[in-house]
């Protein structure tokens, strides 16, 4: 009983917050991803509503103390419906002088740093740029720190654990999670549980990294009595019923393209070359080999591509996937597919370029390449996926789409759908409609360019059939027979009938609408992507405030929701945010004569909410 | 268009599409197609299970003359193509067909993995040492000299050998025939379809308006007999008119000469006999080149492996065998409740 009292006077004394915004910053052989993932299961256990940040650099293990080699990992979370990563970070935990220097210009003036300054020493600090200790002097603003030698305490923790200094060191990220847990009241359970099972062969580790998180725990307590450090209490959020699990964009789109083909009934292919920050896809898909699912590592994003479309034209659903500078790789392939009018699935993760550009940084500056990056009047289906769970229903659109139409379509994620995580609903597979292929089998009147005069897609034929055999390629063929012509008003022809294949698509779409009662006048804001949570947050805080702002999120950029541009000209002002030069707007006003207006980010992050804010009252008040 | 296939053996026309065929008169492609239309009766390749995969250029022209299934793809990436195929349907019989540029120059990445990873399919170089469908410019196999429209003055690169890649690549079929040489061609090709696994045939071609007669020193009928070496397994390397010259291996240079039998002291029992399982023979023997030696043709190497594509559904076979016997978490429902899941309740 009296344990039990001490425990409710102890939540009493916490503080309760609707929201909270950390970060886990380190090296990047710190182990912070992998902290901050650990704290991300707990916290969506715990029942809040998250929304995760991973931020990396592309060099694995970056020199030891530099800048350039600072991992960070952000989790928002909350008892309210989460958006967003946050735009300010509440708790910095930094590792090392770096991780300070990186982070913290993005930590709220009133914001909390926990800093270990067993790793502020002079070397690490030179290395950093700094040029005196920032903890002695002031640059930190109001921000309270608390300072503790986490470096040390580890050590102590694990005086008696039989592991060496530099195996010891290598659980500070775990002293550091056991902080966080006390601060925000997170049962250590699950993570001991894991750390079991991850370190199964090494008992001793395991024990080092749980003693470790014990002893941050046990800080936190002690700080606490000295009234050095506050706990908190975030509510756990009102989300509907259901089963729930964390998922990334990654994960979400791999198990949609699973689902889609399971749904169209037919075998995939998936075909890839390595390139961040695509790969996770072929990890997770070729880990899945008793799905009946082949993975193919090609030796190239040509052969990639090219292979896909071999196991298209033989009956499966062949699959590739990239990002930007791979996939421009692809475009010679996408115009086989398109002219051969095979189904193709192509996913592209979007990353900040042009070129190698900055591979583990966000963009959705595909756009154009997507719509417009091939050779000749060659149109193809493009979707865009808005948060990591919407990949899933995404990739099952793509592979519907494809299929049904006898095209290529392209996903359109990035970077940060694609690392993010947020708790997902699971659907029930099993009772999503079903698009089962239909392979022709009937020899009788057979043409191989015949067309379903609704869909204008022509039959699938697949080698093996007795009695189909056929040539297809690239040189153009005849609209019926598919034999070689050079014949003017073929050619005509089939490319009106290329382009009136993809635009009929639209007919298959839903009526785009709007994400919430639409305010006539004011201004209409326009998203696609991984735009969508600050988007939405900053419009629904200023409808709060009673002003006349409406979003439109685009799932479909090709073609265009049929009804598209009777809605955007009930708006004299409409603002296009996305992370790149403006593409979707230059798409907008080409399609629809609209005076849409570009707002731009290409920073490698997402869009901060109170940027947007800022930017849609300017519009306001125009 | 579509051939009904009777109960009698399939003759050669049963496998020629109805489209007119686009090449030069005179160029070697007929004589290849000839033999490939000759090679699909005698092995009863069943039409509907048959592909035929090109890239670009005069040979990938080739899939639209036969009436099996056939797909002309883009250049150089015809391998990859036919390794789509094979991994979504193993159980299909496909050729490739490509030329020097094709699959040396634009494709050369793509031929290398083909025959590293041992995809099941017949791989035929057609090589003429010269860029045809584009006008004749020289090739990657196009001699050191070579005149051309791209090269005035000469062609200054060293050309590449694509029996000598093939067998770099790891590839475990290795075969040379001359478009013309029907007979022997029909053999090399029912051979090569046979073989389980990447089969690589090099077919010296000749291209009739720009590079004529490029191959001569060998295939020209007064010199084939002294210039050609047509090897065959377990036999001994004879050639010559009066099949009285053969190879034998210098031991001290490691290196294969030309000898005449009766001529100091070499006797018939000195003659290497050809074993195709020897990879370092087959290389020796890509290397020769008239007029100092002959040119080897026929089998060079063939030392089977699994292939990549029967080794791929073995997997997912294996795979799909543990779930039906529900030892691990399987479906997409499972997989995606793997982990920390927990339940919100309305």
């Amino acid at each position: 009983m009296e344990g039990s009292a001490a425990l409710d006077n102890e939540r009493k004394q916490r503080r309760v917050l609707e929201s909270a915004v950390v970060r886990f910053a380190g090296d990047s052989g710190d182990g912070m991803q992998l902290t901050g993932g650990r704290f991300t299961v707990e916290t969506a256990l715990s029942g809040n509503d998250l929304a995760t940040f991973p931020d990396f650099p592309a060099e694995i293990r970056a020199p030891i103390g530099t800048t350039f080699g600072v991992s960070a990992f952000q989790i928002n979370f909350g008892g309210r419906a989460i958006m967003t990563s946050g735009d300010r970070v509440d708790v910095l935990v930094a590792m090392n002088p770096a991780a300070l220097k990186v982070n913290l210009a993005d930590v709220a003036a009133t914001g909390l740093l926990i800093v270990d300054t067993g790793a502020f020493s002079d070397k690490n600090l030179r290395k950093a740029g700094y040029e005196s200790n920032p903890l002695e002097g002031g640059g930190l603003g109001d921000r309270r720190v608390i300072k503790v030698d986490m470096s040390q305490r580890t050590l102590e923790a694990l005086k008696e654990s039989g592991l060496n200094k530099k195996e010891s060191l290598r659980c500070k990220n775990m002293w550091a999670l056991g902080l966080a847990y006390w601060m925000f009241d997170r049962d250590r359970g699950s993570t001991i549980k894991w750390l079991g099972g991850k370190f199964a062969k090494r008992p001793e580790l395991a024990q080092g990294a749980i003693a470790a998180l014990n002893a941050g725990h046990a800080f936190g307590e002690t700080a606490e009595l000295s009234g050095e450090l506050s706990a908190y209490n975030v509510p756990a959020a009102n989300l509907a019923p259901g089963l729930y699990r964390n998922v990334t964009g990654t994960q979400a789109m791999a198990w949609g393209l699973i689902a889609g083909t399971a749904l169209a009934g037919i075998r995939m292919v998936f075909c890839s070359y390595p390139i961040t920050p695509a790969s996770g896809i072929l990890h997770v898909l070729a880990a899945q080999k008793d799905q009946g699912i082949v993975t193919f590592q090609a030796e190239d994003e040509i052969a990639a591509a090219c292979s896909a479309i071999g196991a298209s034209y033989a009956g499966a659903l062949g699959i590739t996937s990239s990002s930007g500078p791979g996939v421009a790789l692809k475009t010679e392939a996408l115009g086989l597919a398109i002219a051969t009018e095979l189904p193709l699935v192509l996913i592209n993760t979007q990353r900040a370029g042009p070129s190698t550009g900055l591979p583990t940084k966000t963009e959705q500056s595909d756009l154009y390449q997507a719509v417009f990056g091939r050779n000749a009047d060659s149109e193809l289906v493009v979707i865009a996926a808005r948060s990591p769970s919407d990949c899933f229903e995404c990739a099952i659109e793509a592979v519907r789409l494809a299929t049904k139409y006898m095209t290529p379509v392209i996903v359109l994620s990035d970077g940060y759908i694609a690392n993010a995580s947020e708790p997902w609903a699971l659907p029930d597979v099993e009772s999503q409609p079903k698009f089962p292929v239909k392979f022709r089998q009937d020899p009788e009147g057979f043409q191989p360019f015949a067309r379903d005069p609704e869909t204008l897609a022509r039959d699938w034929a697949v080698p093996g059939t007795p009695g189909l055999e056929h040539r297809i390629g690239g040189l153009e063929r005849d609209a019926v027979s598919g034999n070689i012509s050079y014949d003017p008003s073929n050619h005509q022809l089939m490319t009106d009938l290329r382009a009136a294949k993809i635009a009929g698509v639209a007919k298959d779409l839903p009526e785009q609408d709007f994400e919430d009662t639409p305010r006539e006048g004011g201004v209409l804001v326009v998203g696609w992507g991984s735009t969508f949570g600050p988007i939405n947050r900053a419009v629904s805080n200023l409808r709060d405030g009673g002003l006349a702002v409406s979003h439109i999120h685009l799932r479909h950029i090709w073609p265009l929701p049929r009804n598209l541009g009777d809605l955007l000209r009930r708006y004299d002002r409409i603002l296009v945010p996305e992370m790149n030069r403006g593409q979707l707007v230059t798409l907008l006003r080409s399609e629809y004569l609209v005076p849409a207006e570009s707002l731009s980010k290409v920073n490698g992050k997402p869009f901060l909410i109170a940027e947007l804010e800022a930017a849609i009252r300017a519009q306001l008040e125009t | 268009m579509n051939i009904a296939v009777s109960a009698d053996k399939p003759a050669p026309k049963d496998y020629a599409s109805d489209q007119e065929i686009r090449w030069c008169p005179g160029c070697g492609d007929y004589a290849i197609l000839k033999a490939v239309l000759k090679t699909l009766a005698e092995v009863e390749a069943k039409p509907e299970n048959t592909v035929f995969v090109s890239g670009i250029g005069c040979a990938a022209r080739f899939p639209y003359y036969i009436s099996t299934y056939g797909f002309h793809t883009i250049h150089g990436r015809a391998p990859a193509v036919a390794t789509g195929v094979k991994l979504a349907n193993p159980d299909l019989d496909v050729w490739v067909v490509s030329g020097d540029g094709d699959a040396l120059s634009i494709g050369g990445n793509h031929l290398l993995h083909l025959l590293r990873r041992n995809v099941d399919l017949q791989f035929l170089l057609f090589n003429n040492e010269i860029y045809g469908l584009t006008k004749g410019q020289y090739s990657p196999t196009s001699r050191t000299g070579t005149l051309s429209p791209s090269s005035p003055s000469g062609s200054v690169e060293s050309p590449v050998s694509g029996t000598a890649f093939a067998l770099g690549a790891g590839a475990r079929f290795v075969a040379r025939a001359i478009d013309t040489a029907q007979a022997h061609l029909l053999g090399v090709l029912k051979q090569a379809h046979g073989h389980r696994g990447a089969s690589f045939v090099e077919i010296f071609q000749n291209c009739l308006v720009y590079n004529d007669g490029v191959h001569s020193a060998f295939t020209d009928r007064s010199v084939a007999a002294d210039m050609q070496l047509l090897v065959e397994h377990g036999k001994p390397m004879l050639f010559g008119k009066e099949r009285d010259k053969g190879l034998r291996l210098r031991p001290e240079t490691l290196a294969l000469e030309a000898v005449k039998i009766g001529e100091g002291g070499v006797g018939e029992e000195d003659i290497l006999v050809h074993d195709q399982t020897n990879r370092a023979l087959a290389g020796m023997l890509a290397a020769m080149q008239p007029p100092a030696m002959p040119v080897a043709l026929g089998v060079l190497y063939r030392d089977p492996a699994p292939s990549y594509d029967s080794a791929v559904t073995a997997r997912v076979e294996a795979g799909q065998e543990r779930m039906q016997k529900g030892g691990i978490s399987t479906d997409l429902s499972a997989i995606m409740r793997a982990g920390n899941t927990w339940t919100v309740k309305g």
